[in-house]
Formats: structure tokens, C-alpha cells, sequence
């Protein structure tokens, strides 16, 4: 009993202390937006992440009291039975019934609630591509949203200046960021947390600097118009017989079903990639690099190879992004835009594809539901955030590595390999 | 027949002399003990054959190839595995991913073959499924393969570690350690397991410090005290000598005798 209060001490302590810090810190960073002090907007702020706090202490307090242990806590806990509850549905009906969804979702909904769709499935393919890099091989990467500009200024560029159409733009752009992917992985192999944090933060800037700075080629701030959409070509029958037609997809559903594949393949890939030998090494890596580097495991190419299939992802999203809008420009790729990727990734469970396409929709699509309190989105972006980490800090839908069912381990024969593995012995 | 030999070798960090002058030979398909009181260096030794750092002087060759300069992974591919004193498991992982990771180094799907999942990616998991079960078997771990390696109870996690390391298919395997927190029928196991693995044409060196595995099992061991290397010969030899009982095993020793 004693030490449970003094436990509570401890924390109440460490509540008035964070509180006054905030107070300090968001009192006058809130209560200024001209030159006189508004005091009730600052103390509403100030108020609910106190509020916010005092939640996440009473937490503290009532999780580590022998009352929570032995009700609510242990095997039965809430956490541990929505989990459960979660996991009881096949993948496969998930997939189903969520792709039925998202299929009908434009036909029932109006233009501006499918671009909201849009930019959640631009969001999705962005966090699963990030995903790779952050949630897989666990290596942080507060600048990812470089390689999504790196796919949007490649197919403007090669579209204004060449002509040339979106199809052949894609792998150009995906090679590119994949190079670049690499370029900036690799000052970064040897860092850890912190600097590699601030160090792919900076990398990110960079390349929206150079593009805000480098007028001749990308306008600068200005950004590039006029961008051919998409165009697929079908065979069709005409007066002088069978030909070419080609179909641009300018309508807005056109654009949702495309980038709708394109968000399909993503998660096919990234699902592969996940579950290969590859994707493997990667979860190696992030549990123990050094265990893994000393079980075999290439870990200086594997965590470039994770920046660069990361990178190859956001790349097709950005060349995605800019046809949609013809447009693009600097500011698009601001440092906030790497957070929000950032957010979608850790919000849904670092490594899970289902919480990342979760939090993608949640990230994306809520705020603009509550598109009049524009002022308070962000606070409201970190008020869930907190929120989650307190509750449920492995995220939304935590990763689990896959079991084998038994289809799995069915045995035939397999000799064919054995004649490419020549420098190998089978003595085990 | 030499398959890893240390020559000169020497490792100092800052100022302190972690290993002097060492000079030890492994022959091939022998069990070979390396023991010694805390802090000999007897973990330095493992970390420099396996690259983890560089020796600060002499040089490690392996089957007549020089090792300083490799990174590890290179070195494992080389043939050679190891162990660590304090369990490095992929705890997240279920066991047969632990083991299906030590394969890496011996299989070749890429990245692009994963996305396409081609016919050859397919095939190579099947395998690496197979031969990693097949490992899991050896081990007497089979049943155990779709828990996750953190769950495992303490004894099944050291033999997981050696699974991880057999799974890379070495010629020789460095086991650090591999009986410590284990209980006397634990490690009575652990001492079958390292004959048959003996017996399977692999060459074991082996860091422990539980006597009667040592002595039970080795046919050659190399004592190291503050870095030196204070004699090596037969188990019985070692027993026997002045040096070492005085430096280190000798009241063990002879009170169970
Ligand atoms: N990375 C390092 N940096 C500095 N000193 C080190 C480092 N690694 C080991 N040492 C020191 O080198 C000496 C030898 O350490 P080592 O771990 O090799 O001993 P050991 O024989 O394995 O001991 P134990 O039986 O306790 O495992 C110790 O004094 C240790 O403190
Ligand atoms: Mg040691």
C-alpha cells in the first residue's frame, strides 16, 4: 500500500512539473497569434494537454495498482482481447470486404469525397513505402517525403520538357529515387536514432531546397503546370478498321481507380517483400543488427536496399500526385508532410501493413471531416497521437510475424536448386 | 589439418591489453576449448575472428584465407559461425524465421524475385523452409518452430541460437559460452548435442566455463589469463598444470576429482 502511494507521489510530481513546462511553452506560442494575449484561447489549449497528460499519469497509476494486475491487466486485458478479436477474422475476408469497400466507394460518394480518397490512398501507398524503411528494417527516416517530390518533379520535367508519357516516366522515377534512396542511406549506415533522425531530416530539405532554388529547371516556388494525365491505350474499331485509341484518365473516378491499383500493388508488394527472405533480413536487422550481420546477413546492402524500395514506392506516388494535378510545386514537400507518414506508419504499428492502411485512413480522411476546426488539425494530430501512444503503443494493429500454416510445410521434392548452390555443402 | 589460426594476434582497447600475443591453431574437426577467468579476453578472441572488430596486430586465417580485413558476413559465408555469451535472438521472430535468417547467406532471392514472386523465389522458400525445419529437427526444436523466439524457455533459447548458427552451414562453429544458466541435465544435453554436431564434420571451439563440459568433451584446450595465452594441451595435461590451477581452475578441479 505504502509504496503504491508513493509510486502515485512520483507521478503527481512529475504531472505539475510537465504541466507548468507546457504552460510555459504554449501559454505565449498560443496565446499570441497578434500582438495581444488571448487568454481563454491559450488556457483551452494549455488546458486539454493537461488534461491529456493527467490521462496518461492515471494511466501509469492505475496500470502498475495490484487491483488493475489482477482484474483488467494480465492475459485478459482490453488491449489483449480487441487484439484477439482482430486477429479471429481471416486475413483473406478482411481483404475482400475492405476491396469491395473501396471499389463502390466513388459510385456512392461525391467528387469531393472521392479526392479526399484519393489523397488517403496516395497517403497509404506513401506509409506503406515507408513502412519498408522504418517499420521493417527499423531505421528512421524524417525526410522520406524527398522521394515523393523526387516522383512528382521526374514526370514533370521529363513530361513539360520531352513529351514523354507517364508509362515510361514511372521506372525513370523509380530509378531515380531508388538512387537517390541509396545516396542518402548511405552516409546514414553507420547511425543510429537520433542522428540518423536529424541527419535524414536534413537530406529532405535539401532536396526541397534545391528544387525552391534551382529556377531555371523547376520554376522555383512558382512549381510546373500543365502536366499530361495518364493515358491508357485500348484498341478500338474505327472507320479505317481496328486501331489505338488512347483514353486519358482525367475524370476524377478514372484517377481514384488508377491510383486505387496502384495503392493494391503496393501492398501485394510490400506483403512479399515482408514475408521473403529479404523482408526477413530486414526484421533481423531491426531486432539486432549485429546478431544479424554475424548470422550472415549483408546488413550494410539490406538497409540500402530497405531505402531504396522505401524510396521506389513514394517515387511512384509523387509521379502519381503530380499528373493528378498537373501541378506541383515546392511546398508540397514540406518536413511536415515526412511527419504525417511518419504518423500513418507508427499510428498503425510499425511493420503492419493493415494498421498502416488504417491510420492512412484515419489520418487523411478525419481531419478533413472536421474540415472548419482547420485551425486545431494539427493539435488534434498530436492529441490522437498522444493518446494512442498511451493506450496502444505498439499502434493501431500491431505486427505480428507470420506463423506457417500447414500448407506451408507439405513437402516435395526439391533438387533443382541444389546445382546453383555449388559453393555450398549440405553436411547440415 | 589447421583450418583457423591465429597468429600474433593481439587486440588492445585504449589502453588496456585485451589479448596478447596469441597464438592458437584449430584443427579441423576437432572439439578445441578456449577457457580462462573473467575478462581474459576470451570473448575478444570470437569478436575478431569473427570480424566484429579488427585484430590491432597479427593475423586470423581461415582454411589458408586471411580474415582481418572481411566484414562478418563475409566471414560467415566463409564457413565459419558463432554464438553469443549473452543470447542475441530475433525475439520478435518465431523460431524457424530465426533459423530461416541464418540461411540468407546461403540463398539468392532478391528483392525483385520476392515482388514478382517468381517461380525460383518460390521453389528457394520452399527449401529454406525445408532445410530450416530440418535444423530445427537436429536441434530438437521442431516443435517448437512457430513460437516466437522470446517465449522460448531459457535452455531452448541457447539451442535456437546454435540452430541460427548451424542454419549458415559452417565448417566451424565458435560457441560462447553456450551452457551458461543452464541446469546440470541441460547442460549434460548441451554436451551430446556438441558431440553430435562434432560428429557431423564440424569443427567446434568452444568458451565455457563449466569445468566438467570442458574437460568432458575437449580434445585440446588453450588457457588465456589478462590475454596471455598460459598453456594448452590435453584436458588432462591442463588439469595437471601448475599454471593454470594456480591462475584459475585448480581448487574446481581438484575438489571434484
Ligand atoms: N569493446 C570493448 N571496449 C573496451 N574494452 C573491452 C571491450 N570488449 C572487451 N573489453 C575488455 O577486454 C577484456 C576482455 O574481455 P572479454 O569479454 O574478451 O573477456 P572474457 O574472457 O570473454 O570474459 P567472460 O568470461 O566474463 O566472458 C575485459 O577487461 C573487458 O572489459
Ligand atoms: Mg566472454
Amino acid at each position: 500500500m505504502k509504496q503504491g502511494s508513493e509510486m502515485g507521489n512520483g507521478e503527481f510530481k512529475k504531472f505539475i512539473i510537465y504541466s507548468l513546462f507546457l504552460g510555459v511553452l504554449i501559454l505565449p506560442m498560443v496565446g499570441f497569434p497578434g500582438t495581444h494575449f488571448e487568454a481563454k484561447r491559450a488556457f483551452i489549449v494549455w488546458g486539454v494537454f493537461v488534461g491529456v497528460l493527467a490521462l496518461g499519469m492515471l494511466n501509469q497509476v492505475v496500470r502498475q495498482s495490484s487491483i488493475y494486475q489482477k482484474t483488467l491487466g494480465g492475459p485478459q486485458s482490453f488491449n489483449r482481447r480487441v487484439t484477439k478479436q482482430f486477429q479471429k477474422i481471416p486475413v483473406r475476408h478482411w481483404t475482400l470486404i475492405l476491396l469491395a469497400a473501396v471499389a463502390v466507394y466513388p459510385l456512392l460518394a461525391n467528387n469531393y469525397m472521392v479526392d479526399v480518397g484519393i489523397t488517403c490512398l496516395i497517403y497509404i501507398v506513401l506509409g506503406l513505402g515507408l513502412n519498408i524503411v522504418v517499420g521493417l528494417a527499423g531505421l528512421l527516416d524524417l525526410g522520406y517525403i524527398a522521394f515523393y517530390a523526387v516522383g512528382a518533379y521526374t514526370y514533370s520535367l521529363l513530361n513539360l520538357h520531352f513529351g514523354m508519357s507517364f508509362w515510361l516516366c514511372l521506372p525513370i522515377g523509380i530509378l531515380l529515387g531508388a538512387i537517390l534512396g541509396c545516396v542518402i542511406g548511405y552516409p546514414t549506415l553507420r547511425m543510429r536514432g537520433d542522428y540518423l533522425a536529424i541527419v535524414t531530416m536534413g537530406f529532405g530539405e535539401i532536396i526541397r531546397l534545391v528544387l525552391n532554388n534551382w529556377d531555371s529547371l523547376t520554376k522555383g516556388p512558382n512549381g510546373l503546370l500543365g502536366m499530361a494525365k495518364p493515358s491508357i491505350m485500348y484498341p478500338a474499331f474505327s472507320n479505317s478498321g481496328l486501331e489505338w485509341a488512347t483514353y486519358s484518365l482525367k475524370s476524377l473516378h478514372a484517377l481514384y481507380y488508377f491510383i486505387l491499383l496502384i495503392a493494391v500493388l503496393t501492398v501485394i508488394g510490400v506483403r512479399r517483400l515482408d514475408q521473403s527472405r529479404i523482408g526477413r533480413a530486414w526484421v533481423a536487422i531491426r531486432e539486432d543488427e549485429v546478431a544479424a550481420e554475424l548470422s550472415g546477413v549483408p546488413t550494410t546492402w539490406l538497409k540500402l536496399l530497405a531505402y531504396a524500395m522505401g524510396a521506389a514506392f513514394a517515387s511512384v506516388a509523387g509521379a502519381f500526385f503530380a499528373a493528378k494535378l498537373s501541378y506541383t510545386n515546392p511546398n508540397f514537400f514540406i518536413f511536415m508532410e515526412s511527419c504525417i507518414v511518419l504518423c500513418i506508419v507508427v499510428l498503425g504499428g510499425a511493420g503492419s501493413i493493415p494498421g498502416v492502411i488504417l491510420a492512412g485512413v484515419l489520418l487523411i480522411a478525419v481531419p478533413e471531416v472536421f474540415r472548419e476546426l482547420q485551425d486545431y488539425r494539427m493539435f488534434a494530430f498530436g492529441l490522437a497521437m498522444a493518446v494512442m501512444m498511451v493506450l496502444r503503443p505498439e499502434g493501431l494493429i500491431p505486427a505480428t510475424r507470420r506463423k506457417l500454416g500447414l500448407s506451408d510445410i507439405e513437402t516435395d521434392t526439391i533438387g533443382e536448386l541444389e546445382e546453383s548452390y555449388q559453393a555450398v555443402d549440405s553436411r547440415t | 589439418m589447421i583450418d583457423l589460426a591465429l597468429k600474433n594476434v593481439s587486440k588492445r582497447f585504449g589502453g588496456l591489453l585485451a589479448v596478447d600475443k596469441l597464438d592458437v591453431e584449430v584443427p579441423k574437426g576437432k572439439i578445441l576449448s578456449l577457457i580462462g577467468p573473467n575478462g581474459a579476453g576470451k570473448t575478444t578472441v570470437f569478436n575478431m575472428i569473427t570480424g566484429v572488430y579488427p585484430p590491432s596486430e597479427g593475423t586470423i586465417s581461415y582454411q589458408g584465407k586471411k580474415l582481418n580485413n572481411l566484414r562478418s558476413n563475409r566471414i560467415i559465408r566463409h564457413g565459419i559461425a558463432r554464438t553469443f555469451q549473452n543470447i542475441r535472438l530475433f525475439k520478435s521472430m518465431t523460431v524457424l524465421e530465426n533459423v530461416q535468417v541464418g540461411m540468407h547467406c546461403r540463398t539468392k532471392s532478391g528483392a525483385f524475385r520476392a515482388l514478382l514472386n517468381t517461380p525460383f523465389a518460390i521453389r528457394e522458400e520452399k527449401e529454406i523452409i525445408e532445410k530450416s525445419m530440418e535444423t530445427l529437427e537436429f536441434l530438437g526444436l521442431a516443435d517448437h518452430h512457430n513460437e516466437y523466439a522470446s517465449n522460448l524457455a531459457y535452455g531452448d533459447q541457447r539451442r535456437l541460437e546454435i540452430a541460427r548458427a548451424v542454419a549458415t552451414r559452417p565448417e566451424m562453429l565458435l560457441l560462447d559460452e553456450p551452457a551458461a544458466g543452464m541446469n546440470p541435465s541441460e547442460t549434460a544435453e548441451l554436451m551430446d548435442l556438441i558431440l553430435k554436431l562434432r560428429d557431423t564434420g564440424l569443427t567446434i571451439f568452444l568458451v565455457e566455463h563449466d569445468m566438467r563440459l570442458v574437460m568432458g568433451i575437449s580434445e585440446m584446450v588453450v588457457v588465456l589469463d589478462h590475454g596471455h595465452k598460459i598453456a594448452q594441451g590435453e584436458p588432462k595435461e591442463i588439469q595437471q598444470n601448475e599454471k593454470v590451477i594456480e591462475a584459475y581452475l585448480g581448487t574446481k578441479v581438484k575438489a571434484k576429482a
